[in-house]
């Protein structure tokens, strides 16, 4: 699909070694943020590349956030939100994971890599996920390199 | 984008207070360079470092600053706002600032505290996370939180020991309670059962005080053969209609709702010969007939523990059958009551008198707690099968296959030993290797494997007792979509907090308890009645309930009234008003947001977490500096 998506991967990988990666983490209120928490508490070290976004529930999360952050030069997205069956709205996080899905499909298909966006359930006695994920997804995007858009508006 | 609210409006007038939490952040990140950064901050009118933000002086710092530099809007960068929030919103109020112009800014647990080695750039992040934060308090509105009154009135699902519990407490405490139940007797599973364990008193004579209590109480309404037809509305106010037997459905208003449904038995169809021979019978088929006096005479009886459960028709371990199983197992050993049909004679203590049910501690006829995990016990594999010298003292051969004996806690473990003593033997299986039930020329026999012989062995029974878990009533699933609360994987209702918040559901109001929330016996059950109903009673004493400020908003100028927000709302806290535009209940909002970014027209936004907060922190956090 690369070829007639010119501002995808094909630049993606130019920046070269002192990539800085950008990354917008929305975290829940109940599980993820919690979980955060969790990770802090527990001084668990991860890379220093994200910034966290407290929405009271992952189904908060406008896929217009998401696309705006994209927009503004976030190289990767995460959505924390809380395990199935056991989010503190019921289901809202039902909701995030079909959202998620189609919005991993409408970026691949504007030619973003999909893996710039990820949704983890993060539960809040699971610092060590949080920890294990932000290594993970940081060294994703550093793989993927910076977004198309960074530098732009 | 419009980001002109400041130009519009007064100017805002930011106070930011960077907390260096002793070294826990100012160790880590150079919190007098991130105070700096801040001053520069647009809207920003004063910007300061504190040792301990929290600490008495860090708080009259934060009124005082507010008064003398006429700050309009709060940021303490600190710790986690899950812990601190509450305390310096209380601050903020105390200076006259409403308490959702303050921001927090989690510069400890999400900056410092995990990136220890890295500081110039945990420094980098501090200042990031700070212009998020100013960012943010730029666009923040004062809210007023809405009180709403609550009908002190109280609506108990379930008339057994749990539901009759919860409504004799609520009856107590002055409330008018109206008390469901679908059978049209009061009474629930324990009506069903002969004896329980702990007690000489009949299951029936136990609960027979508790039910003549519930009936005798002039503030409980009985809706005796119905049930819930349909709920509407919210924590103090809800619409509630009850369907009986082909009669009218009555409508009630109630201020809060417990459910205390039960569960029933599983019926082990297709394990173990169950229904293939008439001596393979359940441990509540067991009671029935023990109720009815139809237990045949019986020289060798043999119980199956975790028939059905624990991976095999369902997943979790029913807690309570080990101990009812140690009690039939003891009754039968000592013919206790004459159940094995020597006599019809009734037992003597059948006319005693009875006591308060409420402190019938000693009523416990299932018995078994997940909390407390079941203890070492090598003494288990004393069992042998046949080799044992002296006969029981009704001279039936009782053995117990189990798994494990789940005996936990004083009581059961006495039981346990009990049992042992008089010569139940406890023969234990591993679950690859289940016991086999089948019938010779009609006499029904055991094969198993001998964990110690390492041998197969058969043994001649004429009974086989069946112990099998309990499931979620069938029409749980009904029940939590009229009331808007979850159930489990398992199909029990799933409380707010699985340790801290046992008897809450998530929904304000609506409150749980009994083995409809999961097995439990019959003291675990009446705590939870009683805690349940001491939780529903504070809105009632109250007489309102004051709801966050955190609802959605539906801008009535883009609506299109498609109803997809009223389709996801969890809480139905959306409805379509006479001209087919959204409107939102508030007192039902739990503030989640799910219609906001469901709506396809970005009609709504929510208070305190609008689009515009929200983006104005993404667009902050991607900054170039």
């Amino acid at each position: 699909m690369s070829s007639a998506t010119p501002n995808a991967q094909s630049q993606e990988k130019a920046e070269g070694d002192d990539f800085v990666p950008k990354i917008i983490v929305f975290c829940c209120n109940w599980c993820s943020y919690a979980g955060a928490d969790l990770a802090g508490v527990s001084r668990l070290q991860m890379p220093p590349h994200f910034r966290v976004i407290r929405v009271m529930c992952s189904a908060r999360v406008d896929p217009e956030f998401v696309l705006r952050a994209i927009q503004k030069g976030a190289d990767g997205v995460l959505v924390a939100g809380c395990h199935p069956a056991d989010c503190h709205y019921i289901g809202g996080n039902y909701r995030t994971r079909r959202r998620i899905a189609l919005l991993r499909m409408l970026l691949q298909q504007f030619g973003y890599d999909p893996d710039r966006l990820r949704l983890e359930w993060i539960s809040a006695g699971e610092g060590e996920k949080f920890q294990k994920t932000m290594v993970d997804f940081t060294k994703t995007i550093e793989e993927i390199g910076a977004s198309p858009m960074r530098g732009g508006d | 984008m419009p980001e002109n609210t400041s130009t519009e409006k007064e100017k805002p007038r930011i106070g930011v207070f960077i907390c260096h939490c002793g070294s826990n952040i100012g160790g880590f990140v150079d919190v007098k360079a991130v105070t700096e950064y801040a001053s520069t901050l647009p809207d920003v009118a004063y910007a300061t470092d504190n040792l301990y933000t929290c600490a008495e002086d860090g708080l009259n710092n934060i009124k005082e600053t507010i008064k003398e530099h006429n700050l309009d809007r709060i940021i303490v960068a600190s710790c986690t706002p899950r812990t601190h929030a509450p305390l310096f919103q209380r601050t903020c109020e105390a200076a006259g600032v409403n308490k959702y112009m303050f921001t927090f800014v989690n510069l400890r647990e999400h900056c410092s505290w995990v990136h220890m080695k890295e500081k110039e750039k945990a420094t980098q992040k501090a200042k990031d996370l700070v212009r998020m934060g100013v960012a943010r308090a730029r666009f923040l509105e004062p809210q007023e939180e809405t009180r709403v009154d609550v009908t002190p009135t109280a609506l108990v699902v379930g008339g057994g020991v749990s539901g009759m519990t919860a409504a004799l407490s609520l009856a107590n405490m002055g409330f008018p309670v109206h008390l469901v139940e679908k059978d049209k007797e009061l009474g629930g599973f324990v009506r069903s059962l002969h004896a329980l364990m702990m007690t000489t008193k009949s299951a029936n004579e136990t609960i027979r005080p508790l039910i003549d209590k519930v009936n005798a109480h002039k503030n409980i309404t009985q809706h005796l053969s119905s049930h819930v037809a349909s709920v509407e509305g919210f924590i103090g106010n809800y619409d509630v209609s009850i369907g009986g037997d082909g009669a009218e459905p009555k409508e009630v208003k109630v201020g809060t709702i417990i459910v205390a449904t039960g569960a029933v038995p599983l019926v082990p169809d297709g394990l173990f010969g169950y229904k293939e021979h008439p001596g393979i019978i359940t441990s509540s088929e067991f009671e029935e007939l023990c109720n009815k006096k139809e237990l045949p005479r019986l020289k060798s009886v043999a119980f199956i523990q975790c028939a059905g459960a624990r991976g095999q028709k369902v997943s979790y371990c029913s807690r309570i059958c080990c101990n009812v199983a140690i009690k039939s197992a003891i009754h039968i050993a000592e013919n206790r009551d004459n159940i094995l049909g020597v006599t019809e004679e009734k037992a003597a203590e059948a006319g005693e008198a009875v006591e308060e049910p409420a402190a019938e501690k000693k009523a416990e006829e299932e018995g078994s707690e997940r909390r407390r995990r079941r203890r070492g016990r090598g003494r288990q594999a004393e069992d042998g099968a046949g080799e044992e010298g002296a006969a029981p003292s009704s001279g039936v051969e009782v053995t117990v296959f189990n798994r494990d004996v789940m005996a936990y806690g004083v009581e059961n473990e006495l039981e346990f030993n009990k049992a042992r003593e008089k010569r139940v033997k406890f023969v234990r299986y591993g679950p690859d290797n289940l016991p086999k039930v089948s019938v010779k020329d009609g006499k029904l026999e055991v094969g198993y494997f001998h964990e110690t012989l390492k041998m197969e062995r058969t043994m001649p029974v004429d009974m086989v007792i069946l112990s099998t878990p309990l499931v979620a009533q069938p029409d749980a699933a009904t029940l939590s979509q009229l009331l808007k609360v979850p159930l489990g994987q398992d199909g029990f209702f799933q409380e707010a907090h699985v340790k801290l918040r046992p008897v809450d559901f998530a929904t304000d109001g609506v409150y749980v308890c009994g083995a409809c929330r999961g097995p439990a016996d019959i003291a675990e059950s009446v705590s939870q009645a009683a805690g349940a109903a001491s939780r529903a009673s504070i809105p009632l004493a109250n007489g309102f309930v004051q709801a966050e400020a955190l609802t959605s908003v539906v801008d009535e100028t883009k609506c299109t009234g498609c109803g997809t927000c009223v389709e996801v709302c969890p809480y139905s806290a959306l409805r379509k008003n006479d001209e087919g535009i959204s409107e939102v209940i508030a007192a039902a909002c739990k503030g989640c947001g799910c219609c906001g970014a469901t709506c396809p027209e970005g009609a709504i936004t929510m208070t305190h977490y609008t689009d515009q907060q929200l983006l104005a922190e993404a667009k902050a956090a991607l900054e170039e500096v």
